[in-house]
């Protein structure tokens, strides 16, 4: 059991029971509020354990917003509340004892935008390392995490380069192994491939299900052939416009291929077969 | 360019080449842009040229050793500005050190969260206003303010820890710490607001990496946006350093005008610009062409600090995160 009260042993914790299925992330999203805005409600998602499992939707429906509150990310806007819970291996993340901090380092993040830190290849994927007070053989688990990453050979010989002097799709893995080298239990990716090519983003789908293997892993993606791809379980959320606000919430989640071959609700079919309106 | 060559017929669209007209004030906007640099470049060159010949005379004279002795002596026609050179570093390099510190403290108050962006705004308004304050002001604040406020305490630091050369000489009245602290309050909007640029820049999405990875404010800022915005603090600095060599008359007033090397903050000094306002009104001919050559020594080491401060935003503006 991982405690969030006090602060993460770094990347010598537990995989705590990736060995069972279950549940690693269960989110009971009742509302979530931007100041007066109702961005999101009654969207209960459960991210499994050791699967992949995909946000769809189209633009405005808070799957994003979602993603975020599973590793409270969205507390850095001041005018965020969310009212529910949400509950990582068992604990309420949301509870006033935990510190948002102490969450982020056991549920790491992979953005929309590579944003690799202006320093060398080695220092960003030593940084949560760093922060953790890892003591420990760092060059081993650079190299780990940069091969789990898929970039180890491309980055070999020139680890003490600026990562931003990668391209586009390397930085984004160079983030990938930034998130991992920690060893987190969830990895969330929030639209990871949208700023990519079809091949950078080929490599990273690839990666994402050797991933899988070891993390429980939520992604946000606008592509629902990528959802198709990676996904063992899928999450659609569609968007309410009923009442003069733009309102996400979770119409379903199931099985990647029963939501795609044999939703259940009328929305998800007309989405998936393009007749959205 | 003209159409010729290029004549569409039969072609509906409304696009058109550039007529007579819009290609003159093209280039005579192109014209009036080269003027400008130029003129800029030329007029820089001409001071250079005009102090040059004038210190000519000096240079001729007293070669480099006027550059290494510290003497000032119109009756016996013997002159050598070390100890102006020195004062003028020593008190520019003090002052970018107390005003550096605060000035990116400032900066990191105002531009990570600490306040609410309306008043953060009011803040940086206040801050950038001290600039505008006439330097013959700030001299007589610390006429009348400043110095008899530290007097005491420089005495005290000199009777009990006199023995560190800081503090090695008692202080009588104008000297090197009140020119240094009017100085550092004088620097201290240049390096604030270049600074505050500087994390202004760091896109949104570093933050993000920062607290994503579990980063607690202090973390994000110390390890994070400090190093990603070190290049454009380290500009301010030499900005900063830049003001503080050429500032005038707040010095004159405050640091004694005396021509002496030394370490103790509370020894009266010189540097190269007050010793500049000082001799030049009853300067005789001979007395001229020494100060010229002061004059050029002092642009000299500006000019340095600025070409260094150039070279250092253009190392951060190729590393500048996209």
């Amino acid at each position: 059991m991982v405690s969030l009260n006090t602060v993460a042993p770094a990347a010598a914790s537990p995989r705590p029971g990736l060995s069972e299925t279950g549940v690693a992330i269960d989110a009971r999203v009742e509302k979530i509020y931007y100041g007066d805005f109702l961005a999101v409600r009654d969207s209960h998602v459960a991210v499994e354990k050791g699967q992949i499992t995909g946000f769809i939707g189209p633009s405005g429906c808070g799957k994003s917003t979602v993603l975020r509150s599973l590793n409270r990310m969205n507390d850095l806007i001041p005018s965020f509340r969310l009212m529910g819970s949400v509950t990582f291996l068992g604990q309420d993340i949301y509870a006033k004892s935990v510190d948002p901090v102490v969450v982020r380092r056991h549920i790491g993040m992979v953005f929309q935008q590579p944003n690799p830190f202006s320093m060398s290849i080695y220092e960003n994927v030593a940084f949560g390392l760093r922060l953790n007070r890892f003591k420990g053989d760092y060059d081993e688990k650079v190299e780990t995490a940069l091969r789990k990453a898929g970039l180890w050979n491309e980055v070999k010989d020139k680890l003490r380069q600026n990562g931003l002097a990668l391209s586009g799709g390397q930085q984004q893995r160079l983030c990938i192994a930034r998130a991992i080298a920690t060893n987190p239990t969830v990895l969330l990716m929030d639209e990871p491939c949208s700023a990519l090519d079809p091949i950078a983003t080929r490599i990273i789908e690839e990666l994402m299900l050797e991933l899988k293997q070891e993390y429980s892993v939520a992604i946000v993606t606008h592509n629902m052939q990528q959802a198709m791809r990676v996904a063992d379980k899928t999450a659609f959320f569609s968007v309410d416009i009923s009442k003069g606000g733009r309102t996400g919430f979770l119409v379903e989640q199931g099985d990647t291929r029963q939501i795609f071959h044999d939703p259940r609700e009328k929305l998800t079919k007309d989405y998936i077969s393009g007749e959205f309106s | 360019m003209s159409a010729e060559g290029f004549d569409l017929k039969g072609d509906n669209s409304i696009s058109r080449p550039p007529s007579r007209g819009e290609i003159l004030a093209d280039r005579a906007f192109r014209g009036i842009a080269y003027a400008s640099g130029g003129l800029v470049v030329a007029m820089l060159a001409y001071i250079l040229w005009e102090i040059g010949g004038q210190a000519a005379p000096a240079i001729a004279r007293d070669g480099l050793g006027f550059l290494t002795r510290a003497v000032w002596n119109p009756q016996e026609h013997d002159f050598g500005i070390l100890a102006e050179i020195w004062g003028t570093l020593y008190s520019s390099i003090l002052a970018l050190l107390i005003a550096g510190f605060f000035g990116v403290a400032v900066a990191i108050f105002l531009t990570q969260d600490f306040l609410d962006a309306r008043l953060a705004r009011v803040f940086r308004t206040v801050i950038e206003m001290l600039a505008a304050i006439p330097s013959v002001v700030f001299g007589l604040w610390g006429i009348y303010v400043v110095i008899p406020a530290i007097r005491p305490v420089a005495n005290w630091l000199h009777e009990f820890l006199g023995f560190i050369p800081l503090f090695s000489t008692p202080m009588a009245g104008p000297g090197m710490a009140p020119a240094v602290i009017v100085l550092a309050i004088m620097v201290l909007p240049t390096v604030a607001a270049i600074s505050q640029d500087a994390f202004q820049l760091i896109p949104y999405k570093v933050k993000e990496a920062a607290y994503g990875m579990g980063t607690t404010r202090w973390e994000a800022i110390q390890k994070v946006m400090l190093p990603t915005a070190s290049s454009g603090i380290a500009a301010s600095l030499v900005l900063g350093f830049g003001r503080a060599l050429g500032e005038t008359m707040a010095l004159a007033m405050l640091i004694g005008n005396s021509g002496q090397i030394s370490l103790s903050l509370f020894s009266p000094a010189n540097t190269l610009a007050s010793l500049l306002a000082s001799q030049f009104p009853e300067a005789g001919a001979l007395e001229v062409e020494q100060l010229m050559y002061a004059a050029l020594a002092l642009l000299g080491i500006a000019l340095v600090v600025n070409i260094i401060g150039t070279l250092i935003m253009a190392m951060s503006s190729k590393q500048t995160v996209s």
